[in-house]
Order: C-alpha cells, then structure tokens, then sequence
C-alpha cells in the first residue's frame, strides 16, 4: 500500500509522517510536493501538521488552493483514502472535503498535551485496529482546533456517525475538563459523509513508537494497511 | 483605480476568542460600560477597474473563494475610488 504525504512550505510534521510509514509500518512512502500536481499513484494520502503558508489569512486556506490540493480534493471525492492531521484536518475543512472548520481555542492558548480520545467507531478504514469506545492517548499541539460547524451540519455528522474521536478523560467520560480546545461536542476527529476521509487536531505520528511514550497512533496507521489489504486495495 | 474594502467578521454565532480577550482588557484598563468586543479583519484590494458593479462582483467571487470562510465568517464590501 502506497502512502503520499503532503509537502506544503511551512509543513513541520511531514518527516514524521514519513518516518512512521518508512520505518515504523514499513510501506512505501513518496514524499508530495504543493507544487506539483502529480499524486504519484499512491493508495493513501497524508496532509500532516504544521503552518502551511504561514497559516496566513486563515489556517489552510493557502494551502487549499496549491497545485498538488486540487488533485488531493479529486481524489478524495472519487474515494480514495485522506488523512488529515492537525494543519491537515484545517486544510481539508478549507477545501470543502470534510464539514466545519477550525477556529481559535476559546481559552486562546496553544495546547500541547496529551489528549484522551474516546474511539467512537471500529468499523471503518481508518480504525477497524480499534475497539468502539477504546480509550486511547494521543498528544496535541495546536492553537486553533476548536471543532464549530451549524447546528444542521452538527446534527447531520452526528447522525451519520461521522465522529470518529472525542476528547475525553481517562474514564472515557466526555466532559467539558477533557475538552482542550472547547470543540464542540468535544469533537477532535470527523470522517466525510462516504467515509474515505478523516481530519483530525491530535498527532498519531507522534505517538506510534513506544520511544515516544506510546503506540495507540500506530493502531491508525495499522487500520488503513489492514483495511487496503483486505479487499479495498484489490 | 478602485478600492474594494473589506471587512470580515466571524459570525454572530461563532465564539470569537480575541475579542473577548480584548474586552477583558478593555475592563481591565477601567473602561466601564463595553458590552462586548469582535475582532475581524480589515483587507484592501486595489483594482485596475473602473466600473463599481463590476470591481464589486469580482471582489464578492474573491470573498467566496478565499478572503472569507463562509463556513464561520460574514463579509462587507465597500468600493472606493482612489487617485491613480
């Protein structure tokens, strides 16, 4: 299965996006860069984290008009699988791939910790290595991931089953204290209405290492190997 | 030359986390009586065109594509002329 991550000026996440697939669940990996418009047949695209364009104007919103993004959005919207993380998850609710946006954490401060999250669904490509209502740790690190989208919209991906992480606390319990960023619904990661696309605030590159102080992100990357091997790569 | 001046807010419905910031500040600093502080945005475009309607069409296309994120914000646009 052949992995793609996003190079955008002002990317900070792709090497380690890079590093997991590589070395860690040794698939092939090609970096992407904004510039071209060539998606290298890759199976599985990454937009990682960092400050794309300086994040100027609004987080993403640059970044969504790149060269190598309008191939990103028409291969996402002819079902090939996207994982948006951080920036990335900012970039794609930019380029209309997934519902909502990103606004300023309320508390206005830049948040890096380590977050529970509360695994809502097991049966999808991007956590079928889960079990639904697993509690899991995965760290993060931004100062604008507060999850807002209309009230129809909110109503529509709850539904839907379109939330695939909560913040939560250790317990599992969704609670307003577990909320880092005072997204709502306690939102932290949402899929698209066909599923093959999922933007997330919290790191799993950061986490799918024990050196690093823990493996539940690898889980993730693990589901999207596991799910393309068992039929939807052939 | 014209001057398409616009100016974006976060929706009425969308917290805006600056804005409260700078109102505690306000407070802070013994200003009495602000009820409530929005920051936005203040953008100027300078254009090559002559006609209002028209400078004002393209501006409004800008403020879909990229100025705005109709998602969280409303915009207001004013036209001016300026000496070439």
């Amino acid at each position: 299965m052949k992995f793609g991550v996003v190079v955008f000026p002002g990317s900070n996440c792709d090497a380690d996006c890079y590093h997991v697939i590589d070395k860690v669940l040794e698939q092939p990996v090609t970096y992407l860069w904004h510039g071209h418009d060539d998606l290298q047949g890759v199976d599985c695209i990454i937009v990682p984290g960092g400050f794309s364009y300086g994040d100027y104007l609004r987080t993403g919103s640059i970044a969504r008009f790149s060269p190598v993004m309008n191939k990103v959005v028409d291969f996402g919207k002819k079902g090939g699988l996207i994982l948006g993380i951080c920036n990335g998850f900012q970039i794609l609710t930019e380029a209309g791939l997934l519902p909502g946006a990103l606004i300023r954490n309320p508390s206005l401060q830049f948040r890096c910790e380590n977050a529970y999250l509360r695994v809502e669904r097991a049966d999808t490509p991007f956590t079928n290595e889960f079990t639904r209502g697993q509690v899991i740790q995965i760290p993060i690190a931004h100062g604008e991931g507060s999850y807002v989208a209309d009230e129809e919209t909110l109503k529509r991906i709850e539904d839907n089953g379109q939330v695939l992480f909560r913040y939560c606390n250790a317990r599992g319990e969704i609670t307003p204290e577990a909320n880092p960023n005072g997204s709502l619904h306690n939102i932290a990661g949402i899929i698209n209405d066909e599923g093959n696309v999922l933007g997330m605030m919290p790191h799993p590159e950061r986490c799918s290492e024990k050196i690093l102080g823990g493996e539940d992100g690898l889980l993730l990357f693990k589901s999207l190997v596991k799910w393309w091997m068992g039929g939807a790569g052939r | 030359m014209l001057k398409a001046i616009v100016t974006i807010h976060l929706k009425k419905s969308i917290l805006d986390p600056q804005g409260s910031a700078v109102h505690r500040a306000l407070k802070a600093l013994g200003y009495q009586g602000v009820e409530e502080v929005r920051v936005g945005k203040h953008i100027e475009v300078f254009l090559a065109d002559t006609n209002k309607g028209e400078a004002e069409e393209k501006v409004k296309e800008m403020c879909a594509k990229l100025l705005a994120n109709p998602v969280i914000e409303d915009y207001r646009i004013e036209i001016v002329e300026v000496g070439a």
